[in-house]
């Protein structure tokens, strides 16, 4: 066991792993943060993503020790300050883009991440992008929804409610 | 996953060092060795992180368009100035892969399904490692096989850049590898075709379609070729005959997508 250190929403964080480790692993069972969500474990599902110095990963597929030092970021740590919730996550709700919502934090970080590098984009930008963000209950038409309609974009013509 | 020491190294030759440990590993990305792992299929006594480096890490020059190891698929997306090849980088996995997984990573396994290899063997990319320079002709031997000797590591990739090039990829939807992929490169001394997700021996040139295009660089100068399924993968995705198939109409699109 090592001891690692990193930047977690924003906090400095401390806690104890392996090598072996994963990053989802270091969240939820010595952070006790359990937003990020284990699906998979095989990288295909991203429900586990989180990120990581800006940049989406799977957490399930990153050692901890690997984010040493990193700025780390979580569901979590996606409302707003006074706890409200953020503009993705009222998306999603308003939109119905969620029904189990186990894919859910991982969708919201998703989201996150295109919305910083692509803030309009396309309904096909938004479909590609989820390509590795696996949903089993809302057949994804109403995450496009919501992540249209996050964007700021008029998704009344988009039908399927 | 059995346990392992975590080894950060500050530079490449601290990395080789530790790679000399018996059992030890380089870690790249993580993106096929902790999956591998997890399946026990991988049981390194120390994993060396190469991801720490900046000596490793970025895209410099317009011809050639030169990689560090460590660079992610990402970076090279967004950065190199070698069009054919960022798009190739921007299709690998999905936006959280290509965060992590890197070129270093993916030429040293060398996936017989994998992109990057089509990549580095239609553009005769030379392979830098900590010992050597390694020409992409020489460098991939067989499936999951390459010119590499223990614990030597990739430090960067150098990459020609051609007049005309493209990347045409035959998605197999599932894991989002190649069942097909073909890179065709033209460069004024002539066309070369690399071809992976086919063979059983991994990635390949395609000469007859290179001396064929060189003449004359079109689709139509594809017609009279035929590929043989002989030696060729078949998997529930696609059979041989489907694969040796594909390569030609992949070829074509790629010709016709290069200009």
């Amino acid at each position: 066991m090592t001891e690692l250190s990193m930047t977690v929403n924003g906090k400095t964080v401390t806690g104890k792993a392996e090598g072996r480790t994963l990053l989802v692993t270091f969240l939820r069972e010595e952070l006790k943060l359990t937003g990020t969500h284990v699906g998979c474990d095989t990288s295909q599902c991203g429900a586990c993503q989180v990120h990581v110095n800006g940049q989406p990963v799977k957490s399930c597929t990153m050692f901890a020790a690997e984010a040493e030092g990193a700025d780390v970021r979580t569901i979590e740590g996606m409302a707003n300050a006074d706890g409200s919730l953020s503009v993705i996550q009222q998306a999603f709700q308003d939109h119905h883009g969620l029904q189990c919502g186990f894919c859910t934090p991982g969708m919201v970080m998703t989201t996150a991440a295109l919305l910083k590098e692509n803030p309009k984009p396309t309904e096909a930008e938004v479909r590609e992008y989820l390509e590795g963000n696996i949903c089993r209950c809302t057949g994804y038409h109403n995450i496009v929804k919501s992540i249209m309609a996050a964007s700021g974009q008029d998704v009344s013509a988009i039908a399927a409610e | 996953m059995h346990n392992f020491d975590f080894v950060k190294p500050g530079s490449v030759a601290e990395a080789a060092e530790a790679l000399k440990a018996e059992d030890a590993m380089a870690l790249g990305g993580g993106q096929t060795l902790i999956p591998t792992m997890k399946a026990r299929l991988n049981a390194p006594s120390a994993l060396v992180s190469l991801s720490g480096m900046a000596e490793m890490v970025g895209v410099s020059g317009s011809d050639p368009v030169v990689i560090g190891g460590a660079t992610t698929h990402g970076q090279v997306a967004a950065e190199a100035g070698y069009p054919a090849l960022a798009a190739l980088a921007g299709q690998i996995g999905d936006p959280a892969v290509r965060s992590r997984g890197t070129i270093g990573g993916s030429l040293a396994n060398n996936d017989p399904a994998a992109c990057y290899p089509a990549a580095a063997l239609a553009s005769g990319a030379v392979i830098k490692t900590d010992r050597r320079e390694i020409v992409a002709d020489d460098f991939f031997v067989g499936m999951f096989e390459t010119a590499l000797e223990e614990g030597e590591i990739i430090t960067s990739v150098s990459f020609p850049v051609p007049a005309k090039a493209n990347y045409q990829k035959f998605l197999q939807p599932a894991s989002r590898f190649a069942l097909v992929g073909v890179f065709v490169a033209q460069f004024d001394s002539g066309v070369r075709v690399a071809v992976t997700g086919a063979s059983e021996e991994g990635v390949h040139r395609w000469s007859a379609a290179e001396e064929a295009l060189s003449a004359n660089f079109s689709a139509e100068a594809l017609e009279g070729l035929s590929v043989a399924s002989d030696g060729l993968m078949s998997d529930l995705h696609g059979s041989a005959e489907y694969r040796a198939h594909l390569v030609k109409v992949m070829t074509g699109r790629a010709v016709r997508a290069a200009g």
